[in-house]
């Protein structure tokens, strides 16, 4: 919590609330406590507010209840990590008081339902404690047949007070969002808020206010990253797709089920992970960009059918939200392990596009992209996401829909003749024609997974099949030199470059920007577009005496992770190293600087 | 995609355009051995697209993988061939997506029961539009003589030298059971039955489903010469009195011995999965009266701030 009169919130004196630029708020309890909606009505809160959040959220992987947090932090300036500790921590149980107070910051302050929680002796001293009988006052305010229910509205009040939010905003949005549910259920949800707010202590009133946001971020979204990708594929004209449950990917394909039919296409669950990429394959020779996606074990099933489609040359989009492998692995976790697969999953030589996500508004344009890629290209592309941005909540800028969306129309017109595998452009590319589609000459394409010559027919033949390698790779080679070159964060030369892909990229820039300001020269680079690499990516590694790969998987057998292993592959350069974490939890800040500082002294000493 | 047009709609300029011929629709040499009863099902397929006069562009052909699947390479047509078991999924992504096509599907036992016995059974039961016609050979052919899940008991393969012991599907009960709503058998020996069986495929509007026994000259030679007439066998037709929406009776019949009756099994009318997402979508689309698509999903960002 970043305040600018902290002995005024500390001496005592509460009745001047103290201003504050950004807060972490950790809230603790049991999944079906409603815990998430909190931080969903503060994330859209802030949207509205011109404000920058992020939230992060953990979903216990029983089937039901367990315990799950929900942080939200919330700032004025540019909020890049949902915060490394949380400087106000919402226990509702004995558990999540116990469980969490370690992800307190040193001045933090502890908000507890005392009808649960009984406090230790040794953390009343260390930390603030409030403790407020949260659950029989909710029961209290909105009538004893609630039990539990309302909680996380009552509590919704007590956070609205202690930081002076905006209660109009924050009644608006309950009521948008209990609105359609009836007038009794809004009037609860009502109760249980106002009465939260109401709560009457010197302890939380109007303790702190959150500085106004700056005017640039004006008509903001408020969605999480699942969401992002989903509703991106809609805009970039998808109309079909399908998929089989799996977390963390379950999300895009129910949003994409409930929302396809609004502008004429359908999301199909299927049997299994093969059928769900086949049919997306289907649909893509039939003209509609097919869309299918998993998670770690689902894509190990697809593999098969992926290989198909680049040798069939179909466009295809296949996201891929990863969580901890391999195997069942760490199914509610996070992890960046899934890069390899992406890249090189499937038999033969079968070069595909893979690009990742960096945040929630990425997610949006990043699989706009995807789309137009598949399109253009057509090739199947890998959309790579992670359940740490999967689930978080972020505000942005509402993207310009009207130029973005695109009315894709279905191309059938006639056509002299056609060759489904045309070699004669020399950059690789070729487009299909949708059955339907009259050729002319009466002669027509088979798409097949043979290999194929010009027009389809199978053929075995050696330099046919060193031409159609060489067209299925020279398309890939095509889009390397129109991808933008990754902008560098920092000095554009000097002894370390960090280097990062995926939701690495908001705690990266935030370790360089704490670095710099500790008196270190370094800078950072995010890799989006990782199979092809950018061209002219060459330029820049060797400007830096270091390159540390930041990453969430494995440092393998020889010390360098994933992307790594990419780049010292393409780039014959030993000293990109790895830094990895293999936690199953979201890079911290203060993590990558102790990483980052370790191991420049390491290389000082060998020095 | 919400286009229920069929097939047979003649486009515009259907008048002027005679119907394909033969010799239009005939693509590459069939590689199949000689003798293959996979001949007969391609020459009726001809026949059907010239008879019912499909227009040439969209006659659409999808395999897998095995002797039969290399179907579509032998129609001069737009063709698709998938990969092993799989050819139903990416079918159904076609038909889901494509409405105006009739999309017609070619496999073997191997594709069908075995590899891509899951997807069988679901898309029967889903009821996609599409025609699917498994040649049955009982026999791994294109791997050179293997056990298949519809080798006969005793049968000697290369993976069972003492003769086969499996249970083997019998493919007539899976597809009742799974609940595809058009079931048929018939046989490569019998043209003018064959042609008729996938007629009335092409004409039911949901999964129709055709097994037709196509002898493997090669590793399962004679395997039907009971059901053919001139190997002394008998081509035994249904029961003229069976109610083929009756499903116990279908049943009944799909158990007796080899070499079984041939015919229309089982048919009833339940919506298609196409008519049912249709339906969804015209619900959906109903509340928006012909926005365009960047406004609707305005409206749902509206509800995002």
């Amino acid at each position: 919590m970043s305040e600018t009169t902290v002995s005024e919130a500390n001496n005592g004196s509460h009745s001047q609330a103290s201003n504050i630029s950004e807060v972490t708020i950790r809230l603790a309890g049991n999944s079906q406590d409603g815990i998430q909606s909190i931080g969903g009505f503060l994330a859209r809160l802030a949207g509205r507010s011109e404000r920058e959040v992020m939230t992060m959220m953990t979903i216990p992987s029983t089937i039901s209840g367990g315990a799950s947090i929900f942080q939200v932090r919330l700032g004025s300036g540019e909020v890049l990590s949902p915060g490394d500790k949380a400087d106000v921590l919402f226990a509702f149980y004995q558990h999540s008081y116990d469980n969490h107070v370690n992800n307190l910051a040193k001045d933090g302050m502890l908000v507890y339902d005392s009808d649960h929680v009984e406090p230790h002796e040794e953390w009343l001293t260390k930390y603030r404690h409030i403790g407020i009988p949260i659950s029989s006052l909710t029961v209290e305010a909105i009538g004893g047949t609630a039990r539990d229910k309302g909680k996380n509205l009552y509590a919704l009040g007590l956070i609205g007070r202690m930081f002076s939010l905006d209660t109009a905003k924050l009644e608006r949005l309950i009521n948008e969002r209990f609105g359609g549910k009836g007038e009794s259920i809004v009037k609860t949800a009502m109760d249980a808020f106002q009465s939260g707010y109401r709560y009457h202590s010197d302890d939380i009133s109007n303790l702190f206010r959150l500085a106004q946001g700056g005017a640039e971020r004006s008509n903001q979204v408020v969605m999480s990253g699942n969401e992002a990708i989903g509703y991106g594929l809609i805009a970039a004209g998808v109309r079909f797709g399908a998929g089989y449950p799996i977390t963390p990917w379950s999300d895009i394909m129910e949003l994409l089920r409930r929302e396809l039919p609004k502008y004429g296409g359908s999301f199909i669950q299927c049997e299994d992970e093969i059928a769900s990429v086949s049919m997306a394959i289907g649909a893509s020779y039939g003209g509609h960009v097919g869309v299918t996606g998993s998670s770690g074990p689902g894509i190990s099933l697809k593999t098969e059918a992926i290989g198909w489609a680049v040798m069939a040359e179909i466009p295809l989009v296949v996201i891929d939200v990863q969580r901890g492998g391999p195997s069942t692995g760490l199914p509610t976790d996070v992890e960046q392990s899934d890069l390899n697969i992406a890249l090189y999953g499937g038999h033969g030589d079968s070069p595909r596009v893979v690009l990742a996500a960096s945040d929630v508004e990425d997610c949006f344009y990043t699989a706009i992209e995807a789309v137009n890629i598949a399109r253009k290209y057509s090739v199947p592309v890998f959309l790579l996401s992670d359940q740490a941005i999967a689930t978080r909540i972020e505000a942005f800028n509402e993207p310009d829909l009207k130029t973005i969306c695109k009315d894709v129309e279905l191309d059938l017109s006639p056509v002299a003749s056609h060759k489904p595998y045309d070699l004669s452009s020399g950059d690789g590319l070729s487009q299909h024609r949708a059955p339907g589609t009259r050729i002319e000459d009466g002669r027509y394409p088979v798409v097949t997974g043979l290999e194929h010559d010009e027009s389809g027919h199978p053929s075995g033949d050696a330099v046919n099949h060193i031409a159609m390698t060489k067209k299925r790779r020279n398309k890939l080679k095509t889009l390397a030199d129109e991808l933008p070159v990754p902008e560098v964060c920092g000095p554009d030369s000097g002894d370390v470059l960090l280097v990062g892909w995926g939701s690495t990229k908001g705690p990266l820039l935030e370790a360089v920007e704490q670095l710099t300001n500790e008196g270190y020269t370094l800078s950072s680079m995010h890799i989006k577009h990782i199979n092809p690499l950018p061209t002219s990516l060459e330029d820049i590694l060797p400007r830096f005496k270091s390159v540390y790969i930041v990453e969430m998987n494995d440092g393998g057998v020889y010390g360098y992770g994933q992307l790594a292993g990419v780049l010292r592959a393409r780039y014959a350069d030993s000293r990109i190293k790895g830094i990895n974490k293999t936690a199953a939890r979201r890079w911290k800040v203060s993590e990558i600087i102790e990483r980052v500082k370790a191991r420049l002294e390491e290389e000082t000493a060998a020095a | 995609m919400s286009d229920s047009a069929t097939m047979e709609r003649p486009p515009q300029d259907a008048e002027e355009r005679q119907p394909v011929t033969k010799k239009e629709i005939t693509a590459d040499n069939p590689t199949w051995c000689p003798g293959c009863g996979d001949f007969s099902v391609l020459s009726i397929y001809y026949k059907l697209i010239q008879k019912r006069n499909i227009p040439h562009e969209n006659v659409t052909t999808v395999a897998g993988i095995g002797c039969s699947s290399r179907f579509p390479y032998f129609v001069q047509a737009h063709g698709v061939h998938y990969i092993h078991g799989r050819a139903l999924s990416f079918a159904s992504g076609l038909s889901l997506s494509r409405p105006d096509l009739h999309v017609f599907t070619f496999g073997g036992d191997g594709d069908a029961f075995s590899i891509g016995g899951n997807h069988f059974v679901h898309t029967a039961r889903k009821n996609v539009k599409m025609t699917y016609v498994v040649m049955d050979n009982f026999v791994y052919g294109l791997t050179k003589k293997q056990t298949s899940p519809t080798s006969p008991i005793g049968f000697k393969s290369k993976t069972d030298n003492w003769g086969a012991f499996d249970q083997p599907i019998n493919p007539m009960k899976l597809a009742i059971s799974a609940g595809a709503t058009f079931v048929a058998r018939t046989s490569h020996t019998n043209p003018k039955h064959l042609l008729e069986m996938m007629e009335a495929a092409m004409d039911h509007d949901g999964f129709s489903f055709i097994e037709c026994l196509s002898e493997c000259t090669e590793f399962f030679a004679g395997a039907f010469d009971n059901s053919n007439p001139r190997k002394g066998g008998e081509f035994k037709l249904m029961p003229e009195d069976h109610d083929p929406t009756d499903e116990a009776s279908a049943y009944a019949l799909a158990g007796e011995d080899f070499p079984g009756r041939f015919g229309i099994f089982y048919q009833i009318q339940r919506s298609t999965k196409n008519a049912l997402e249709a339906s969804v979508i015209e619900a959906a689309q109903d509340k928006f009266q012909g926005k365009p698509d960047s406004e609707v999903l305005q409206a749902t960002f509206n509800r995002m701030k």
